[in-house]
């Protein structure tokens, strides 16, 4: 077992981190706090979870969300995809091992990853509605998303998803409000395995190791921590069976990374673009102070009178 | 009559637009600055104080599309009037070859054009091809009109095309932005240009001067009115 996080007190204290921790701020340039407080971090044992789907409910109960009544078409994934108000998803794969033959079902737990580099953050246009904690911690702040999308287009998970009643942008928060009085996120409160597990990235890479050395004693050989360098590692992580194949897992990405399209977009095209319009103007500018204006002359007009003159 | 009418003399002038091309250029060109203004707001951070002219970024999120629309339903209006006009000729490879002599604006060197010289029907083509190229890729950051053209054709679009409709939507931004830069410029240089847009006429000195063989056809068809002398003030 792992230490579960005591309960709080009753008594009132202060936030352990805020707006002082930011160190990125979407479409903005800011100063990081000179001292980076402890990474947290989630880690999902895929190969503890029971698929109850006591995580998705926590997550609605916690933070005030209500998914619409959906549709059975025959899998037990419910909804059928992370939406605005559902912003974690259990995916069920049924995956024949060829070399055991056992019929494995991986239940993977879907949402934010909060990745340290943070796609959807880089593509956000709108100062301030997205921004990292120096815990690891990506969050959207509503009030300044103006429901452009960018940030799904940012996204290497494909995570954030657009509300059609309010046009803002929803994804997994990692209970920030939680964190910050020094409680673990709903779904891992309510996990009744301890597949969701939560405390600092150190402690959590620690345990993992554990689970690991616990599930290739068992044969899964191939056990494996899921913290993609290609982000520079998340704060949510995941222990999978097969690690050498996160793909079984309902599409999870091999070796996620931000696109290079939006890299290329977000990237040296602002720079390239701007400079582009900035010569054209520039060029116009200098080539009317060279050149001076191209006037029609007296003798233009007396030609065009000449010949209008001539077929009149 | 304008200034520089008085100052050369000017005792013709010609149609040039009629009053629906004009309104039609005016609406394409409105539409084009709201969309330049609103679209920057989102290309850099530090333009995004832009988005404040209309309200916030939210507003300019949903209002930027419309915008758009107005924008591509104007220059089908545009491109129907114009295409013929602009449709490449032998000459126009002299003129291109001769573009020192352009923008020295030594225009005698120059071969005698029709209503539009090379210069111009390539902005008339790029911004063509430059509109039709934002209109899809504007649809894929669209999310309402993308699920509207995605049920009306059938087809789900990925994240990766999106993606790059993102990036191409920038670029041709980008690239539109510069030739619109080009052809507000030149109608600044050539003087006497604003006014085919404004009122619908040049003088016959103008034609003359930048558009002879389009001046002669005019002259043929009876279409250059002649004025009297301006008196003396």
């Amino acid at each position: 077992m792992f230490p579960a996080i005591p309960n709080p007190t009753t008594e009132k204290s202060a936030a352990k981190f805020g707006e002082k921790d930011m160190i990125r701020r979407s479409a903005s340039t800011i100063t990081p706090p000179a001292k980076r407080q402890t990474e947290v971090a989630k880690l999902i044992d895929v190969s503890k979870c029971i698929g109850c789907k006591a995580c998705q409910t926590a997550c609605l109960e916690w933070n005030q969300l209500t998914e619409e009544v959906g549709v059975n078409v025959g899998v037990y994934d419910n909804p059928h995809d992370l939406t605005a108000n559902s912003w974690t998803l259990m995916r069920y794969t049924e995956y024949e091992n060829p070399e055991s033959g056992n019929l494995e079902w991986l239940i993977r737990k879907d949402g934010c990853m909060h990745c340290e580099d943070p796609g959807c953050l880089k593509a956000c246009p709108s100062p301030g509605a997205i921004v990292q904690y120096s815990n690891g911690i990506v969050d959207f702040v509503k009030e300044n998303c103006i429901g452009c999308g960018y940030c799904v287009k940012g996204c290497p998970f494909n995570i954030p998803r657009i509300s059609k009643a309010d046009h803002k942008a929803y994804k997994c928060t990692l209970c920030s409000d939680r964190v910050a009085v020094g409680q673990g996120p709903a779904c891992q409160k309510a996990c009744p395995t301890q597949a969701i597990v939560f405390g600092t990235k150190d402690e959590m890479k620690a345990w993992a190791a554990k689970r690991i050395a616990d599930l290739k004693s068992r044969g899964f050989d191939k056990a494996g921590l899921y913290d993609p360098p290609g982000v520079q590692g998340t704060h949510v992580m995941y222990v999978l069976h097969h690690a050498d194949k996160p793909q079984l897992y309902a599409g999870l990405a091999n070796n996620p990374r931000i696109s290079p399209l939006v890299e290329a977009w977000k990237g040296v095209g602002k720079y390239a673009g701007l400079a582009l319009i900035g010569l054209t103007a520039a060029a116009g500018v200098i080539h009317h102070i060279l050149q001076g204006p191209n006037r029609v002359s007296k003798e233009d007009e007396e030609n065009a009178e000449k010949l209008a003159g001539g077929k009149s | 009559m304008s200034a520089h009418d008085r100052d050369s003399g000017a005792h013709t002038r010609v149609p040039r637009y009629s009053g629906s091309a004009r309104i039609n250029h005016w609406i394409v060109a409105i539409s084009f600055v709201l969309l330049l203004l609103s679209g920057l707001s989102l290309f850099h951070p530090s333009l995004f104080w832009l988005s404040a002219l209309f309200g916030g970024g939210a507003t300019v999120r949903w209002l930027h599309p419309w915008i758009g629309v107005v924008l591509v339903v104007g220059f089908i209006g545009l491109f129907i009037r114009f295409f013929a006009q602009n449709l490449p000729e032998r000459t126009d490879w002299v003129w291109l070859a001769r573009i020192r002599h352009v923008l020295s604006g030594n225009d005698e060197y120059l071969p005698e054009v029709g209503k539009y010289n090379a210069g111009q029907k390539f902005v008339f083509w790029s911004q063509s091809v430059l509109v039709a190229v934002m209109f899809v890729t504007g649809v894929g950051l669209w999310e309402p009109g993308l699920a509207y053209f995605e049920s009306l054709f059938g087809f789900k679009a990925t994240i990766d095309q999106l993606r790059a409709a993102a990036l191409i939507h920038a670029a041709a931004a980008v690239l539109t932005i510069t030739i619109w830069i080009v052809h507000v410029y030149a109608a600044i240089w050539v003087r006497g240009t604003f006014s085919a847009m404004t009122r619908g006429f040049v003088t016959g000195g103008w034609g003359w001067r930048h558009h002879r063989k389009w001046l002669r056809k005019e002259v043929d068809e009876g279409k250059v009115e002649r004025q009297n002398v301006t008196p003396a003030e």
